[in-house]
C-alpha cells in the first residue's frame, strides 16, 4: 500500500467515527480508508474516543431477560455475512453500492465526454462516479456545501496539485475550481456534495436539473 | 493539528486506570486469582477469543453483563426509546458474538470495536441503507496480531480513558453529545484535547503488521 499524499482531513474521519456524516460522505470515507492505512489509523484513533466514552457510561437496566433472548437469537443463526469481493479498482464498500467492479457500473454522458453515475442520493447529500477522459477537464463548478472527490483511477489535477488514487480533495463552499484529468488514462472519481453543484457555464447551468448534480 | 501536538503525552504515561465500576467480585484469570477491580481491556480480550475460538456462552454472558448495560444506555443517549435501545442493544451483542472472530485486539479495544458495532446498528436503523463500511482487514488463520502490539494498544486505552476523566466537565460533555450522535458534521471541529497521536502510531503500527502478514 503506498503512501496517500491527500488524506481524509480530522474533521470528516471524526464525523465518520461519531456517525455524523450524510451516508454519501460515509461512501466516501469508508472508501478512502479501504486505500489508506494512515487515514484507517486516525479513523480508529477516533473510535477509541467512542469506545472509552462508551465505557464511562453510567449503565442501565436491561430487560430481566435480555440474556436469554439474546442467546435465543444467536442460536437462531448468523445474519447473512458480507460478500467477499475480488479485489479490483473498487474497495469493498465501494462495489456493495455499485454491485460489482467498474465493468458494473452504468454510465451516462453528461456532455464533453464526461460520463457519471448517481449511485445515492438523499435530501443530505449526493454520491456519484464521474468518468473524465484523459486530458479533458470536469465542468467547473462551485458549490454550497462540501464536496469530497476520491480518485479511483487515473489522476487529476487543479489549482492545489495532483491527485491520485487513493487521494481525496475536499473543497469547501464557493470554491471554484477546474480539475483537469491528466494525460495517458481516464480518471475515475467518487464525489461527494451535501448540497448541489453549481456549474458556471451557461449550458451546463441549463443541463443541471436533468443531471441531478 | 490533532495530531501533531501529542508526542509530549508519550513521556508522560498515566498509569492504567482501574475500571471505576465493576464490583470487586473475585474472578479467575489465567489460573491467577484477581479482584475485578484490576480487570481491564485484557480481560475482555480473552473473553472475546473463549468466544471465537470455543463458542464459549459462559464468556458472552459475562461481556453482556458488562457491556448490554451500558451499549443500552449508549442507544438512548442516542435518542433511542426504551424499548427501541433494548431490541437494538441485543442485536449489538448478538452481532459480537457472530463477529467475534474478527475482532482485532491490537487495533481496538473490546469497548471500542463494541462502540463500532453499536453506532453502526444505530445509524442503519435510522436509514434505509446499510452504512458502508471500511473493507474488512482479517488475520488469516496461520497468523495473529503480536502480543507486545495488543498489551501496548490496551496501556494506550486506559490512558485515553484517564485523559477523558481529566477533561474539562464542559469538553468532555461536548466530545460525549459529539458521540452520541448530537453535533452534525459542520460542528465537529475534532479538536478533542486528548492524545490521540500515540494510539493512532500503535494502529498504523498494526496495520503495517497486517499488511505484511497478508502478502
Amino acid at each position: 500500500m503506498t503512501d496517500i499524499q491527500h488524506q481524509a482531513p480530522d474533521d470528516l474521519l471524526m464525523g465518520y467515527a461519531t456517525g455524523a456524516l450524510p451516508q454519501a460522505f460515509d461512501l466516501v470515507i469508508a472508501t478512502h480508508v479501504s486505500l489508506c492505512d494512515d487515514a484507517r489509523a486516525r479513523l480508529e484513533a477516533f473510535e477509541a474516543v467512542g469506545g472509552a466514552v462508551l465505557e464511562d457510561l453510567d449503565q442501565v437496566d436491561v430487560a430481566e431477560d435480555s440474556l436469554e433472548q439474546t442467546l435465543a437469537k444467536i442460536t437462531g443463526g448468523a445474519p447473512a455475512e458480507r460478500p467477499i469481493v475480488m479485489p479490483g479498482t473498487f474497495p469493498t464498500p465501494l462495489q456493495s453500492v455499485v454491485g460489482g467492479d467498474e465493468e458494473a457500473v452504468r454510465w451516462r454522458y453528461v456532455g464533453r465526454g464526461v460520463k457519471q453515475c448517481v449511485l445515492h442520493s438523499d435530501e443530505n447529500g449526493t454520491a456519484r462516479l464521474l468518468k473524465i477522459p484523459a486530458g479533458r477537464s470536469m465542468p467547473e463548478h462551485s458549490h454550497n456545501g462540501t464536496e469530497m472527490t476520491l480518485v479511483l483511477k487515473g489522476a487529476f489535477r487543479d489549482e492545489d496539485g495532483v491527485f491520485a488514487r487513493g487521494d481525496i480533495e475536499v473543497a469547501d463552499p464557493n470554491v471554484s475550481h477546474t480539475p483537469i484529468a491528466e494525460p495517458g488514462e481516464d480518471c475515475i472519481c467518487l464525489v461527494a456534495t451535501d448540497a448541489r453543484l453549481k456549474f458556471q457555464g451557461l449550458l451546463p447551468r441549463i443541463a443541471q436539473p436533468f443531471l441531478g448534480i | 493539528m490533532l495530531f501533531a501536538n501529542d508526542h509530549a503525552e508519550e513521556t508522560v504515561a498515566a498509569p492504567i486506570p482501574a475500571a471505576k465500576t465493576v464490583s470487586p467480585v473475585r474472578l479467575k484469570l489465567r489460573g491467577k486469582t484477581v479482584t475485578a477491580h484490576e480487570t481491564t481491556d485484557a480481560h475482555w480480550v480473552t473473553r472475546m477469543s473463549a468466544i471465537a475460538q470455543d463458542q464459549d456462552r459462559k464468556a458472552f454472558a459475562e461481556l453482556f453483563r458488562h457491556f448490554a448495560p451500558r451499549v443500552k444506555a449508549f442507544l438512548m443517549k442516542s435518542g433511542a426509546d426504551e424499548s427501541l435501545a433494548e431490541e437494538c442493544m441485543q442485536d449489538v451483542m448478538a452481532t459480537l458474538w457472530h463477529k467475534a472472530h474478527m475482532y482485532d485486539p491490537s487495533r481496538a479495544s473490546v469497548a471500542t470495536w463494541i462502540f463500532t458495532i453499536a453506532r453502526n446498528r444505530k445509524i442503519d436503523l435510522l436509514r434505509r441503507y446499510a452504512r458502508p463500511e471500511p473493507e474488512d482487514l482479517p488475520w488469516g488463520p496461520e497468523q495473529a496480531p503480536d502480543q507486545a502490539d495488543v498489551i501496548a494498544l490496551q496501556q494506550d486505552t486506559g490512558r485515553l480513558a484517564t485523559a477523558l476523566a481529566k477533561l474539562p466537565e464542559k469538553q468532555r460533555e461536548l466530545i460525549q453529545h459529539a458521540y452520541f450522535g448530537d453535533l452534525s458534521h459542520s460542528e465537529i471541529a475534532a479538536e478533542t484535547g486528548l492524545p490521540l497521536g500515540t494510539i493512532k502510531s500503535r494502529i498504523r503500527l498494526a496495520l503495517e503488521r497486517l499488511r505484511h502478514s497478508m502478502n
